[in-house]
Parts: C-alpha cells; structure tokens; sequence
C-alpha cells in the first residue's frame, strides 16, 4: 500500500540497524535526508536512493525507500538506466570521494555532463574509511595515511572544480555539522531539474577526525564559512562586515567598519549566470569557504530527451513487426 | 544468350570480389547477391573488411572483399574457397591468392597492374607476366579502359567514371554465370533517384560489361546454376546476424510487452547492433552509448531493476570489463541479455577477425560462483530465434543470459524467410504488486527460481537491493555461512532449471564418431557431416549446441550412442573442457585459431582421420 501523504520522518527510517561508526557524519547526513524528503510532497516509492561501495555508500540500506547498493564507481550509470526507464522517480545518489571521483570518476563525469535529471551527494571526508584509511583523491600532499607513511605526493582534486567542468547544472557545497543548511541545500537540489551535485564535507571520527575543523567548528565558522545566497552580496564574519570583491582574475577579501553600508564592489551572487566564471572563483577559494548553491543553470536533461526521442519515433511510426523485418532490405518470394 | 559459347551447369559456386576499398566491392557482391537470391539460388556471404578505416588506395591493408557463396542445392557457408576471384587491382589479387585452389578462375582488371600499382602491392614482377599464376585460369579484362570508352559520352568527370568499373565488372560476372541485369538496374534508379546521371552512368558500364562478355569471347564456357528446391516458399530476404539479433530482442520486447533498453559502447564487431537497434525507436528501444563498456553493461542493470528488458553487447574485451557488473546482475537476480559478438583474442587480437574463444569467459569469467545463461546462435538468421530465446530464458529465471555470437555470425548473411509475428507466442511478464501479500524481495517461485520483479515506483514495495549476499526470502544482507551456501546452490540451480530443447542428432543416430560443435561452426560442420557420409562407410552423427549452460538435458545420454567424440571449435578447445569435465567422457578436441571459419574439406579430413585412428 501507498503511505499517505504527507509523510513524515519515520516513513524513511528502514528497519535496518545503521552500522556507521559511533560520532560518523554519515548519521547527520541520513538525518538531515530523513528529515528533508517528506517535506518535498512526492509519494515515498517515487524516492530511489543508489549507491557505490564504501561507507557513505550503506546509505540506501537505511532509507526505508526503493535503495539499489551497487558496485563500486558504478552508480552514476545504474542511475542513469534507472532514470531513464522511469523518469517519474526522484533519484537521489549516494557517493563518496574514492567511490565518486576515484574509480568512479569517469561515471561521474559522464552523468553531469549529460544532464541527467539525478541528485548526487557526494560525502568527501578526504580518506578511505571502509577499507581502513588509505589517502584519497581529495586528500592533501603530504598526508599520512596507512598506503602512505611517507605522506601523499598526489595533488588532490576539488569536487566542485571537477564538476563544474563537467558542466554540471547545479553545483553546491554543504557540510555534516548544519542539518540545516543540508536540508535547505537537498532542497534546491531536489526542486532543480537536471543534475545536481552536492559535496557534503563529512568528518570520519576514526581515520580522519577533524578533516574540515579549520573550517566548519563552531568556533571559527563564522569567520571561515561564506553562506552563498543568491541575489545578496558575499559577505562574511561577525555582523557580515567582510565580504568577497573582484581583483583581476581572482577574488579577494575586503573588510569593513560595522555599521557601514556594505561596499558596492563586493560581488553580489549570481548562481544562474550563463558564464560559469563566478562559480569557478568560488570553488578555488577556500579562506572564508564559500557554501551554498555556485552553480544553478538550465539545460535539457538527458532523461527527457531520450524519452522525446522515443516518444518522437512512436508517433512516426507504428510498431509493427512484419514491416521492421522488411525495412531496408530486398526481399524477394520464393514459390 | 550467346549460343557460340557452351554452356556448363553447375550445383554451386563461390566468388569473391575483391579491390580496393574504394571500389565498391561489398555493393558489387551486394548486388551479385541479391540477383541470385532473387532468381531463386540459395546464398551465402562474408565480406572481409580491411581493418584500416582509409588505408593509402591500392596497398594491401586497403583491400576489401565480398565472398559469396550460391548454388542450387544448400548453401550453408560462405565458401571454402572461391571458384572465381575478381580483383580489381594488384593489391586485392596479392590478399586473396592464397585463398584459391588450382583450376580458380582470375578475373583482373589488368589496367591496375602498372608499375605503380604493383609497387603499392609489394609486387617485384608483374604476376600476369612472370608465370606464377600457371595454376589458374587468367582472364585479363582492361575494365579501366574498357569503362572509360564505353561513358565516354556520360557528362561525368574521369573520377565519377572510374567508380562505376565496379558496375562493368558486374556485369562480365552476370554474363558469366548467366543472371539477369534488371535487379541491379531497379536498384540503381532507386538509389540514384535524385542523381540520374549516375543511374545512367552505372547502368552504361553494367550494361557493356555484361555485352563485352558475351561478344569478346574471353570465356570459353559460361555457367548456369539452378534456382534451389529445398527452399520453403515465402517471402525471403538477407539478413546479417547482427541485424537478425536485433529483430529478435526487439521481436521479444513486442511480444512481452516491456520496452527495451540497450546500452552500449562501440567495439567491433558489435557496434552494428547499437546502430541497428537506435533505429528502432518506434518499437520503445531506448538506445544508450555510454562512456564505456562498464557504464554499458551498469546502465543496462539500472533500466532492468526499473523494468526495462535490458541488453548490453560488445565483443569480449568488453565482456572482460563488465564481469563485475554482470556478477552484480546475478546476485540482484535481475534479467539482463549480454552480446557478446567474439573476435579473435587475446586483448584486442585481432578484431575483424573471428574466433569463438569466449566461451569458458561466459561460463567463468566474473568473481565467485556466478553462473549465467549461455546461448549460442549457429547461423546468421538464427541469431533472430537465439536472440528471442536469451530474452526469455533471462526474464523467466531473472537471471543474465549471454548470447555468444562472432565477427562470422555478424558480417555474414544468408537468406531468412520472413517470420509471421503473429506466430510467435506472448511472453508474459508479471511485475508485483502490493496486493501479491506481505512482500519478500526474495521469495523464489519454486519452479523457476525467479524473484519478483518489483518495480521502483511501485507503492509499498520499498526495498533494498544490492552485491552483498542476501538472506533467501527477505532478501536482507546476510553473511550466514549456510545460507551463503544456500543462495549458492540456488543461483545454480536457476540455470539448471532453464527449459532448453534437447540436443538433436543429424546424421547416423549411433556409432563410430559424433561430432560435437556449437556456434558460427555448425554451416560449415554440417556440410562437412554431409559429404564425408557420402564418401564413407562410418557412422557418422552431428549435435550442434545452441544451449551452452545449460546443456540439453539428453547430451549425456546421446554422447554414450557414439564410440568417438569429436569437438570442433575456433578455439583451443573450451567446449571439449566442458564436456570433457561434465560428463567424463573422452572428447578429443579439433581446435583451430586462425582468425577464419572452418573449411568443409579440413574437417572431413579430420572426420576420416578420427574414425580411422
């Protein structure tokens, strides 16, 4: 039986026992989709919740909602056929930054490019938790880790710079410890047609405790955390008295007096903007850390159009086997 | 008909036309093709593409080929080797020499064999010349000259000329094995409709090669070969196994009312199949080109959980990239149809040729215990009926079935008569529900072993599926030794239970030698079979496998029939491992990895050998 609308939070917790370890950001995320999901007014067997391998990728186990636990790397192309056979659903896919932008890195860029119409959250703790903390593609040069006890030479990657250039429709940033910044930027996911990519900082308490503390800690997010919001200027710290300005080719920051008006050359956020220039300075600067919606634009998504296109060749032709046999070729009878 | 020249009459014939790969080779065979399909031959033929795409004109990777194989009695291959070989250049005489046997028959178009076209071919003497084609009849036609001359009055440049000699040689080959022009001159209207120039131009050079036949008297005896009799009447037409796979999935998808879903990457052999089936949109095929062979076979996993009929194909690289996917596939127990259109092997080997050495990869090749179903078509059109068949075997059991084609199944063609589709029976598929009862993800129906196949989407069937081992029946993760063991034998037994026809003897029912095969070999086998019964006295019969995992249920018993087992494969022997491990039974291999077909004559030699040895 259908479960009535409107939903609630329980009718997404699944029967399973979660099995992340104790203090994991993971739990904040599934709470912050738990909480988020009902309030999108979509019927709970519409919601398809896939997954690669790896910690983040238990996710759909405990969403009591149609969940596909795949194979790893794999999940932008599971989606993609899933969405394309049944574009009513609303697919949400759970990745990390090994399973997404390792192995699965070339899925990943495929299906941004596409444009297919699924939300990707990308849980990034910068380490390998699952197979018990080797570095990954976004950790620092130098990091100590089991398969690295010299410190790691690879450069590491930036998720958003990686989709933005794979010219993603929806770019964002959110992070474990603000359930409601999560929900609100699951949200703006939710409602954008196309694909959207969320990277969700995520703290691992064993293998990488504190991976984004610098930032994202109660004590210092006011003055390293930028809230993007469109529309308004960027501004940031204690009473929003600093704030991003243009110089040259790069951002920079600019400070001033509380009480004064903000100054006219801090940069007003524009996520829609055809050029993705803005969003391409955001994403390289990391001090304050710009969160939020960078990139918010309009594209067919390739869902629809692979659908059209059957669709188009339906009512072109009938379906009608004996003349597909003879189609294009000679025939000739035999008496 | 010239009444000077006598007239011979002969049951069958091969040809093979071959130039350079900018001389319209495959159209000419094409259209010799058609014309005698139409006048009643039954056909055969293979074209041997050059694996580069433009290689410089006249040099040996340049050459293009177009064998075919018609006669009035049953046309089962390709050819062993031609009776007449049309070379257009140098070059193509060069490639396809060591194909003929004495007494062949050269048609060449001697204005190619200048110092520069020798050269390009690795010539160091001119071959017309020097004597070495002392063992064939060599008939030298001036087809550039003799082109020229005969459109001199066609407003066309030298270049649009040169192209239609392809036409005049045409037309000495209709004249020689006496088939009629109007086919091909239909056919140029149609294709030319919006150039009637070139309708002028080609139909002028066929038109005066089949005249210059039969006036310059370069033949001494023209030919006649019969319409065949053992065709069933109805309407015919050629067909590529490529092409008649497609019909077949798509045949399938109509019949059980669920749309199809092919996501592939391009690889030869088995691109066509993308192109074919992203043609057929109007059937509800959804056609994916993903990013490469793993995004393929995963996007094909995607749409059958989301209720597609799924189908991913390549050639065996590819299959060697999906393996994981495919185990993924087994362990979800979802439906799937895998292609897999061999080619000559190891890693990228050679990938115009053929062989059917992936055979133990369908059996083994993925991680764990990971049985699948495995079905093999045997000739071209018979990639229709095995196509349909992978499609049902999959959604009755929901499970992944593989179809084992090749590059000689693909490329080659042969007559197929036009199916009645309403002859073929429903395939009925029942998706659950939420009114089917408290629902189970992975309650197996105790015949076929399937699970349900709920569908995203459906109300108040959420669940969660996934590679981790499940508990039988709820399907929840489940790491119990015993029921790892359990689930096991059940993905096993799901192959087992599949209902496959019984393996069907030709020949004698019992005695000396049974020859054993499977696949793209059974034309040139059965042909084998034939002839070495006419000649000798030993019991001789033939099963041709077109069920691989499972095998029919009576091969045990009909193998015991029989003194000896032989096995021939284009492959070191993996069917012969299998039978020889399932069944205990001495099987001796006749294996040959050559990149080309069996020939009819090598193997009723090793016919003879095994039964006398």
């Amino acid at each position: 039986m259908a479960t009535a609308l409107p939903l609630k939070k329980k009718d997404f917790v699944s029967d399973q026992d979660v099995r992340w370890c104790p203090g994991c950001g993971d739990y904040a995320i599934l709470a912050a989709i738990q909480k988020t999901m009902p309030t999108l007014g979509i019927p709970k067997e519409k919601f398809m919740f896939v997954s690669g391998i790896g910690c983040s990728s238990r996710f759909p186990y405990y969403m009591n909602t149609y969940g596909f636990h795949t194979i790893h790397g794999r999940a932008p192309a599971l989606a993609t056929g899933i969405k394309c056979t049944n574009p009513e659903l609303m697919v949400w896919m759970i990745t990390g930054d090994g399973d997404g932008l390792s192995i699965g890195g070339n899925h990943l860029l495929h299906v941004l490019r596409r444009n297919v119409d699924i939300n990707i959250l990308l849980f990034n703790n910068r380490i390998y938790g699952l197979t018990k903390g080797q570095y990954s593609p976004t950790s620092e040069v130098g990091k100590v880790t089991k398969s690295t006890p010299l410190g790691s030479i690879d450069a590491p990657l930036n998720p958003l710079r990686f989709a933005l250039a794979s010219e993603a429709t929806f770019v964002a940033r959110t992070y474990d410890t603000d359930v409601k910044h999560m929900s609100e930027v699951f949200e703006q996911a939710a409602a954008h047609k196309g694909v959207s990519f969320i990277e969700i900082l995520q703290n691992c308490v064993i293998f990488n405790d504190g991976a984004f503390e610098e930032q994202v800690s109660k004590k210092v997010r006011q003055d390293k955390l930028l809230y993007l919001e469109d529309g308004k200027p960027m501004t940031f710290g204690k009473g929003g008295t600093s704030g991003l300005r243009i110089n040259g080719f790069d951002l920079e920051t600019v400070s001033w007096a509380e009480g004064e008006e903000v100054p006219a050359d801090v940069v007003v956020h524009n996520a829609s903007a055809d050029n993705s220039t803005l969003a391409y300075l955001l994403s390289q600067f990391d001090d304050p850390l710009p969160m939020g919606v960078f990139r918010r634009v309009q594209r067919p998504t390739y869902d629809e159009a692979i659908n059209a296109q059957v669709e188009f060749a339906k009512s072109k032709k009938p379906a009608d086997l004996a003349s597909l046999y003879r189609s294009g070729a000679n025939t000739w009878t035999v008496s | 008909m010239n009444t000077q020249t006598p007239v011979e009459e002969l049951d069958h014939v091969t040809v093979m036309f071959a130039g350079d790969s900018g001389d319209g080779m495959q159209l000419t065979g094409t259209q010799f093709t058609t014309t005698s399909a139409i006048i009643g031959n039954d056909v055969s033929t293979f074209p041997d593409f050059p694996a580069e795409i433009r290689a410089p004109a006249g040099t040996l990777p340049g050459v293009s080929g177009f064998q075919v194989h018609f006669g009035s009695v049953n046309i089962r291959t390709p050819g062993d080797s031609p009776d007449v070989l049309v070379a257009m250049n140098p070059a193509a005489l060069k490639v396809n020499l060591t194909q003929l046997q004495d007494g062949a028959t050269i048609l060449v178009n001697e204005d190619a064999f200048t110092d520069a076209g020798l050269k390009k071919a690795n010539y160091t003497s001119n071959p017309l010349d020097d004597g070495s084609l002392g063992a064939f009849r060599v008939i030298r036609i001036p087809l550039t000259t003799l082109n020229r001359e005969a459109l001199k009055d066609v407003e066309l440049d030298s270049g649009g000329v040169d192209r239609c000699k392809n036409l005049f040689a045409l037309g000495v080959m209709f004249w020689l094995y006496d088939r009629p022009l109007e086919p091909t001159l239909d056919w140029l209207s149609q294709k030319f409709a919006k150039k009637p120039i070139l309708v002028e131009a080609n139909a002028k050079a066929l038109k005066t090669g089949y005249y210059y036949a039969e006036t310059a008297e370069v033949f001494t005896t023209h030919y006649k070969v019969k319409r065949a009799t053992h065709l069933p009447a109805g309407e015919y037409r050629q067909v590529d196994g490529n092409e008649a796979l497609c019909l077949g999935l798509v045949t399938a998808s109509h019949k059980a009312g669920v749309e199809l879903f092919y996501g592939s990457y391009p690889i030869t052999p088995a691109s066509d199949v993308l192109h074919h089936l992203s043609k057929m949109k109007h059937f509800g095929v959804r056609t994916f080109q993903a990013e490469d062979e793993i995004a393929a076979v995963c996007s094909a996993i995607g749409a059958a959980y989301a209720g597609a009929i799924a189908v991913t194909g390549t050639s065996g690289p590819g299959v060697a990239l999906k393996g994981e996917a495919i185990g993924l596939a087994v362990m979800t127990e979802l439906p799937l149809v895998v292609i897999n259109v061999q080619r000559a092997g190891p890693s990228t080997g050679m990938p115009t040729k053929t062989e059917q050495a992936d055979l133990l990869q369908a059996m083994f090749g993925r991680n764990g215990e990971c049985p699948v179903g495995i079905v093999a078509p045997a000739t071209p059109s018979d990639c229709f009926t095995m196509g349909m068949e992978a499609v049902r075997l999959a959604l009755t059991h929901m499970v992944p079935v593989f179809v084992l084609s090749d590059g000689y199944l693909a490329n080659g063609a042969e007559p197929w008569k036009l199916p009645d589709p309403a002859g073929f029976p429903a395939m009925p598929v029942k998706f659950a529900t939420a009114d089917d009862g408290e629902f189970e993800g992975y309650k197996h129906d105790s015949e076929t072993l399937s699970r349900p196949w709920a569908l995203p989407g459906t109300p108040g069937l959420e669940h969660r599926i996934g590679g981790l081992e499940k508990w039988d029946v709820t399907g929840h993760i489940s790491y119990d030794p015993e029921n790892h063991h359990h689930m096991t034998a059940q993905r096993a037994a799901k192959i087992e239970r599949m209902r496959v026809p019984d393996a069907v003897v030709d020949g004698d029912q019992e005695g000396d030698l049974l020859v054993i095969s499977w696949g793209s070999t059974y034309g040139a086998i059965t042909s084998a079979v034939e002839d070495f019964r006419k000649s000798n006295q030993a019991k001789i019969g033939h099963v041709h496998l077109r069920y691989l995992n499972p095998f029919p249920k009576n091969l045990g018993e009909v193998m015991g029939r029989f003194s000896k087992i032989l096995v021939p494969e284009l492959n070191m022997g993996q069917l012969c491992m299998l039978l020889r491990a399932r069944y205990l039974v001495d099987a001796v291999s006749f294996p040959k990895v050559k990149g080309r077909p069996f020939q009819v004559a090598e193997l009723v030699d090793r016919f003879r050998q095994a039964v006398k040895g």
